[in-house]
């Protein structure tokens, strides 16, 4: 099981963010094609988040990954639920879900995007 | 790698579909990237075992058939993932 301080961050992690990206690399630098393109799509509707750079912290790499359940990174988290990875957010902007995610949610974005 | 990952996938899904790509090159230099490939795979699966369920539990289910491919090198999936009745061209 994943570490009960690891845990602990993660939970505060999305609590306190309504939407929050474990990513590797940071939002202006990202180290990896995924991660890379949930930040564009995030940029490019104006959302607000906050990235949290895995690469910086291996049990939380790791951690990350069995606490959601899903082996892969990037992972978005949408006031405190996980929405998925790279295909999934790129599959919901294109139908409109995601945006419909943040609306329900009261998450400023660019409905104009 | 393609092989296994087809043999796993046409057992737990039986897909009426199921397309695999070499995507390895195009991330050298990434850090799940090794010298002779393997690490990364674009797969589009039709199976009616992801009828009625969402886009996470699909890619959770594409993922657990593949554990062992992941915990050996596989890094990452670029997936699409289709019930029968949602393929293209349906």
């Amino acid at each position: 099981m994943a570490d009960a301080a690891v845990v602990e961050t993660i939970t505060k992690t999305i609590t306190d963010n309504q939407v929050a990206l474990f990513m590797k690399g940071t939002p202006k630098f990202p180290q990896c094609g995924f991660s890379s393109q949930v930040v564009q799509i995030l940029n490019y509707l104006g959302v607000e988040f906050t990235g949290v750079n895995v690469l910086e912290n291996q049990e939380l790499r790791e951690g990350i990954k069995e606490f959601s359940n899903w082996p892969t990174i990037p992972q978005l988290y949408v006031s405190g639920e996980f929405v998925g990875g790279c295909d999934i957010i790129r599959e919901m902007m294109q139908t409109g879900e995601l945006q419909d995610l943040f609306t329900e949610k009261g998450i400023a974005f660019n409905a104009a995007a | 790698m393609a092989i296994r990952i087809r043999t796993k996938l046409t057992q737990g899904l039986a897909p009426q579909a199921l397309e695999i790509i070499d995507d390895s090159d195009k991330h050298a230099g990434h850090a799940g990237h090794k010298p002779g490939g393997g690490t990364h795979y674009s797969v589009h699966i039709t199976s009616s075992a992801f009828s009625g369920l969402g886009r996470v539990a699909r890619q959770r289910l594409v993922y657990g058939l593949l554990a062992e491919e992941m915990a050996q090198g596989l890094h990452a999936l670029a997936l699409s993932t289709s019930a029968p009745d949602e393929a293209k061209g349906a």
